[in-house]
């Protein structure tokens, strides 16, 4: 084993999640969630919350470790951490964290976690609401540049230039994320299925965005357990092993006021060959992928980054047929995803990712030994992780 | 004086003591973009330190407000109150090669369902607000005349 790699070290022993609701409608505060969500997660590891020692989130969670530490009757925190950066790209980086913490003996017991009640807080998909803005923002701002997507529209915009990408292959993004809804009671799309005549009627939010293109907003909470790999085999569930968690991005990937010399990325470039270095496998060998949508041509540009296809090949590769479980070549957002099951910030994903290791996806993957997540892409930094099973150490 | 491109009520931009010099020189009808002295290049957004070769003696140089479009989009979904009435609306992100290939975000003015087309060469039109609280002036952009 390389001292220097997260392959093998830890696993994760329990998930959990509350209800998902669309946004504002939680009947819970923010932390409420967060509490539930981890006592659930605690429970389906065989663990009781009090043997947490470590919380570690991302994206600036507001459910601080030492409040939830003490709600929870922990009795001793060692490890409180929060992945710097913005909106999804923190996910799988947490989950990274935390291994390290457990690698390093750092901790025993970590928990990942995200929880969102945007009716107690505000909203994302909206602008600054203020009379004035300063800094970075005041160069953006004063000309109608102020949600999420149209930060990242202009990239996806010369992204599709550069390499002949048609809407059609976000099409097929969307249309799968949908699919996949339909068979999770869990998602908040269950039952309200999407086909391509209603993708392509749907309103333009921003060009090449439409509706569909575009994740939910929603309240909920979602966490995982995560302990040392020997620790793992002594509880309920087959362990689900964290074969490599990276991070980070590019060259000045954070230039200010869309000043990144590589502008047209999902910021992947130089995070995704040190994924597989780590877990010693290549993209040939993933058998599921679950990849944040924030829009969908994020998802395309992360999937490219990662090797699944070239640029050249996009268009061919994602189709519909493509990416659905159980008979596509990329199972795709097996959940339903941000797009249609939830969007917990992408952790959703990394709770799918153990589902289909331990084969019980609502779309399960027959036989998936490879598990891997793409979190948040297009923002710095990001992250991704893959998951294995006993048969992949 | 035209009427400003999208309607008012959008925050207002306030100078820091980074962006200052920007600002003003844009109510004065001059781009004014940070270069550095020792390496004489040229960056944006501003920063404290010069990315290039560390040098922190940055100082704000004149240029030509002329670029080229390096992506683009089209607005529709109004995500601020200011905007509900507002319909479309096209953001450019306009490169500046003369300036080391900074970039800058504007609005294309115009109408909204021009067609847009990467690589189109745009130049700079200064937008002011002498009612904004404070006062400023944006730099908008159009096609340049072939």
């Amino acid at each position: 084993m390389n001292a220097r790699s997260l392959k093998g070290r830890a696993a994760v022993a329990g998930i959990g999640e509350t209800t998902y609701y669309k946004r504002g409608q939680s009947p819970a505060a923010e932390f409420k969630l967060a509490l539930e969500a981890i006592v659930r997660a605690c429970a389906d590891a065989g663990l009781s919350p009090r043997d947490i020692d470590g919380f570690a989130s991302f994206s600036n969670d507001r459910s601080d470790p030492s409040q939830l530490a003490a709600a929870l009757g922990c009795r001793e925190l060692r490890f409180a951490n929060m992945q710097w950066g913005g909106g999804g790209g923190g996910g799988s980086a947490a989950l990274g964290n935390a291994a390290a913490a457990i690698a390093t003996g750092m901790a025993e017991c970590v928990v990942v976690f995200r929880a969102l009640a945007q009716g107690q807080f505000g909203r994302f998909g909206q602008g600054a609401q203020t009379a004035r803005v300063s800094g970075n923002a005041a160069h953006t701002v004063p000309y109608g540049l102020l949600s999420p997507a149209h930060m990242f529209a202009m990239k996806v915009t010369r992204f599709m230039h550069d390499h002949g990408i048609g809407q059609e292959a976000f099409r097929a993004i969307a249309l799968a994320s949908y699919h996949h809804a339909q068979s999770n009671p869990r998602a908040v799309m269950y039952g309200r299925p999407l086909d391509a005549a209603t993708y392509d009627r749907s309103r333009w939010i921003v060009e090449p965005f439409h509706l569909y293109d575009c994740c939910l907003e929603n309240d909920g909470a979602a966490a995982m357990v995560l302990v040392a790999a020997e620790r793992a085999r002594d509880l309920p569930h087959a362990p689900c092993y964290l074969l490599a968690a990276v991070a980070g991005s590019q060259y000045r990937a954070g230039a200010p006021v869309h000043n990144t010399p590589d502008y047209a990325t999902s910021s992947f470039k130089t995070v995704a060959p040190r994924l597989y270095a780590m877990a010693g496998l290549g993209p040939d060998d993933v058998d599921v992928l679950q990849s944040y949508e924030n829009f969908t041509g994020g998802v395309l540009m992360a999937v490219v980054e990662h090797g699944f296809c070239t640029p050249a090949e996009a268009n061919e590769y994602f189709q519909f047929e493509n990416l659905i479980a159980p008979g596509g070549d990329l199972p795709l957002n097996t959940s339903g995803g941000n797009l249609a099951e939830c969007y917990m910030h992408g952790l959703g994903l990394n709770v799918e990712a153990v589902r289909q290791i331990r084969g019980v996806s609502t779309a399960q993957v027959p036989r998936a030994e490879v598990s891997m997540v793409i979190s948040g892409p297009m923002v710095t930094p990001v992250s991704s992780c893959i998951f294995g099973s006993e048969a992949t150490l | 004086m035209t009427a400003p491109y999208l309607k008012p009520g959008l925050p207002a931009p306030e100078p820091t003591e980074l962006d200052r010099p920007y600002w003003d020189g844009l109510r004065a009808e001059r781009l004014l973009l940070q270069r550095c002295r020792a390496c004489h290049r040229f960056q944006w957004g501003p920063e404290w330190i010069c990315h290039r070769c560390l040098d922190f003696g940055l100082e704000f140089a004149a240029l030509e407000p002329r670029g080229i479009i390096h992506s683009h989009q089209r607005v529709w979904h109004p995500v601020h109150p200011a905007l509900k009435e507002q319909g479309p609306y096209i953001i450019v992100l306009v490169e500046l090669p003369q300036a080391d290939h900074v970039r800058l975000v504007g609005n294309l003015l115009g109408d909204a369902m021009q067609p847009l087309a990467i690589g189109t060469a745009v130049e700079g039109v200064f937008e002011h607000h002498a009612d904004g609280e404070p006062p400023f002036s944006l730099l908008q952009w159009r096609v340049r005349p072939a």
